[in-house]
């Protein structure tokens, strides 16, 4: 497919955002495999999933439910049973592999370098201990500090991250806090011992949206301060905009486009992504009929040969033989500008976008 | 809070003062005749009469249950035959056919039960717990279906025959019988040791299945997940941010459970040879000493009741969202 990959430079204007010298990235996954063995079959929840952050920088990663995002940033975190999923491939942080680390070199790296938050602040904390104590057990985890100084540091990283009155709230317990303060809570739990990687799973998702606007505010300033690598994950196009610098898309379990933010929400290169932007509302205007993209995600337990996403795809037609349907694509610069990826048979798919897809958007 | 435990203890009361007037209403008023029962074969007309006036059975109900209360509250004086019968209070009554107020008796009996009941408590909810809590982190291993097997098994041996077995072959056991707590707690606790293994062991593996499924259900929940991110170790997060949230249902069954218990405390008792509530009352029962049943069926109730409140109770601190209500 190299042959593919080889456009006429008709994209010269563009500068080619490869990573900088001082952009070295600081998690860097490559070729990662998730699988779980079950009783229907193997569930490969993501396969051959490759991708970078450098610090300072956030990545998006969007993807339809199931296309195995939350599986992947698990893995990340060291978070899955090994009894449970098998994990191949690399995952390197700081230039320490992930995978296959010992269950005792797992805790040191958990909570420490690295730091989760999920979607639900009501369900992920816990119902029975105060907010203060979970603060303090992440710190004391990592820190050989007494109770008092810990429980100081409890307070300064509530007030950081903007609730009001922290030395009381401290004390309280998490249902007498309102969604998003409890949101605000997990992230100060998240962030309470530095982490140079902070992964934040549709963080915004149950709150509502005056709230996640204000989160996402509170996430892009901690980031600025605190100059982490962010992972963000999201169903939301819009979120994704305000708050990323690159994009990664997902399906079925491995990267299909990779890039920075506003060439991949301007001007994607691969089907599914055209979907994904033909499914959103306009914002702004009279109410416009959605365009779902046709079909449903793949079985994980027997994902299509070739291109994962040619029983759904309206191009496939567009490329010569069978290769849609025999061979998968590999991930590639597919224009002139080698900053971007994906992973589409198709040719000269930003000719495509322009012409066919971009007058049907909304 | 406070309001809300004295809510409790209120509604403790009163269900108490229903169970009393209930069990009076059911025994005294019944169609039996306990000055009959009382005077026995070689009665006389007269012996019968003063019988009866010494019971109030000669009164309107609400005169008699009148007393039965005064009793409890100031104590009573019992007459028959020309002999006074001093029953101090809280009077529950007096037991001609052993000769003794019936205050007394259950004084002596009552924490025969209790030390069965709760120290069998003990055993079950030590054993069931752990071993629920560690089958829960195997799940699905051999090791796994081992211990859910060999509950099923427990659980389907009817409980006198588990007891008649203990009692039979455990004969390295020291031997049962009921010794004082305050005489020497040593020798309390291996007169009841065998009833305690028998009554722990069969429940524990109820206790077990709880705790498995409840434990189950609290690793795969979300702050559990969260606990595990922060990196703290393993052990950890299963036995305080697990077990904290695995543990409150299976209080909550306990709290359930120990009238079952109590009840259950009447073949303990009966096999072990243990002289508590079940012994008394069943042979209260044989020979219709009904006052005996009646001040038994009481402090059985008041027992529950407590017990239900220090649960209610132990289950607020235990479920900080609660504490509000
Ligand atoms: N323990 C498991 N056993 C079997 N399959 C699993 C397990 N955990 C996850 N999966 C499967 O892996 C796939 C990917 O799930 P994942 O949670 O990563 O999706 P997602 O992209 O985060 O979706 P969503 O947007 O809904 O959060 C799903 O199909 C899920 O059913
Ligand atoms: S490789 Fe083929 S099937 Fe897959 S997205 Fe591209 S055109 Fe469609
Ligand atoms: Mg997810």
């Amino acid at each position: 497919m190299s042959d593919q990959s080889i456009q006429a430079p008709h994209t010269v204007s563009r500068v080619p955002r490869t990573p900088a010298a001082n952009e070295e990235a600081y998690l860097e996954v490559s070729d990662l495999q998730v699988q779980f063995p079950t009783a229907d079959g193997l569930v490969r929840a993501v396969q051959g999933l490759s991708y970078s952050v450098p610090l300072r920088r956030t990545l998006a990663i969007v993807g339809e439910s199931g296309s195995g995002k939350s599986v992947s940033s698990m893995a990340v975190m060291g978070l899955h049973d090994r009894r449970v999923a098998r994990i191949a491939g690399s995952i390197k942080v700081g230039g320490r592999e992930i995978v296959n680390m010992s269950d005792k070199e797992l805790e040191g790296y958990r909570g420490g370098d690295a730091a989760m938050i999920f979607q639900d602040p009501q369900s992920s904390l816990h119902p029975y201990f105060t907010i203060g104590d979970q603060i303090m057990e992440s710190y004391r985890a990592h820190n050989n500090v007494s109770k008092r100084k810990a429980k100081d540091r409890a307070i300064d990283m509530l007030g950081r991250v903007g609730i009001p009155n922290p030395r009381r709230r401290v004390d309280q317990y998490p249902h007498e806090f309102s969604g998003g303060m409890r949101q605000r809570a997990m992230i100060a739990m998240a962030l309470v011992n530095d982490p140079k990687l902070l992964i934040a799973d549709e963080p915004t998702t149950a709150l509502d949206v005056t709230v996640q606007a204000q989160i996402l505010d509170l996430i892009s300033d901690l980031q600025r301060d605190f100059g982490s690598a962010v992972v963000f994950i999201t169903h939301d196009l819009g979120v994704v905009a305000e708050i990323a610098d690159d994009i990664l898309v997902m399906y079925a379990g491995t990267a299909i486009e990779h890039g920075p933010v506003n060439k991949i929400l301007g001007e994607p290169l691969h089907p599914y992504a055209w979907g994904l932007l033909e499914s959103i509302p306009a914002l702004t205007g009279e109410p416009q009929p959605l365009h779902p993209i046709p079909g449903s995600p793949p079985s994980l337990l027997a994902v299509p040969t070739g291109c994962p996403f040619h029983p759904r795809c309206e191009f496939k037609d567009r490329v010569g033989g069978d290769l849609c349907t025999t061979l998968k694509p590999d991930l590639i610069p597919r224009t002139g500008d080698l900053g971007r990826t994906s992973r589409c048979h198709l040719k000269e798919p930003d000719k495509v976008f322009e012409t066919e897809v971009l007058p049907r958007l909304p | 809070m406070l309001l809300y435990i004295l809510k409790r203890v209120l509604s403790a009361i009163s269900v108490v003062i229903v169970t009393l007037v209930a069990s009076f209403a059911l025994f005294f008023l019944a169609p039996t005749d306990p000055a009959g029962v009382i005077c026995g074969p070689r009665c006389t007309p007269e012996r019968l009469a003063d019988i009866e006036a010494s019971l109030d059975l000669n009164e309107p109900p609400i005169n008699q249950i009148g007393a039965y209360m005064k009793g409890i509250v100031v104590g009573r004086e019992y007459s028959s035959g020309g002999t006074v019968r001093e029953c101090a209070a809280p009077c529950l009554g007096y037991s001609y056919t052993l000769g003794q107020p019936v205050t007394k008796l259950l004084g002596a009996a009552l924490p025969v039960t209790i030390s069965i009941v709760l120290g069998g408590a003990v055993v079950y909810l030590v054993v069931g717990i752990l071993t629920g809590t560690i089958a829960a982190q195997v799940r699905g291993t051999s090791l796994d279906k081992l211990v859910v097997g060999s509950t099923l098994v427990v659980q389907s041996i009817p409980y006198f025959v588990f007891a008649l077995l203990v009692a039979l072959y455990a004969t390295f056991l020291p031997d049962s019988g009921y010794h004082p707590f305050t005489d020497n707690p040593l020798t309390w606790a291996s007169g009841l040791l065998a009833a305690w293994l028998c009554v722990g062991l069969t429940n524990a593996a109820a206790y077990t299945r709880y705790s498995r499924a409840s434990m189950i259900e609290a690793l795969g929940q979300d702050f559990v997940r969260t606990a595990s991110s922060k990196g703290i170790s393993r052990r950890r997060v299963v036995y305080r941010h697990g077990l904290r949230a695995g543990l409150t249902p299976v209080v909550t069954i306990f709290g359930i459970d120990l009238a079952f218990q109590l009840t259950g405390a009447i073949f303990t008792e009966s096999i072990f040879n243990l002289p508590g509530l079940g012994q008394l009352t069943l042979r209260a029962f044989g020979q219709y000493d009904l006052p005996v049943l009646m001040g038994g069926v009481l402090i059985g109730s008041v027992v529950l009741v407590v017990m239900n409140l220090v649960v209610d109770i132990a289950y607020t601190f235990l479920d900080p969202r609660v504490r509000l209500g």
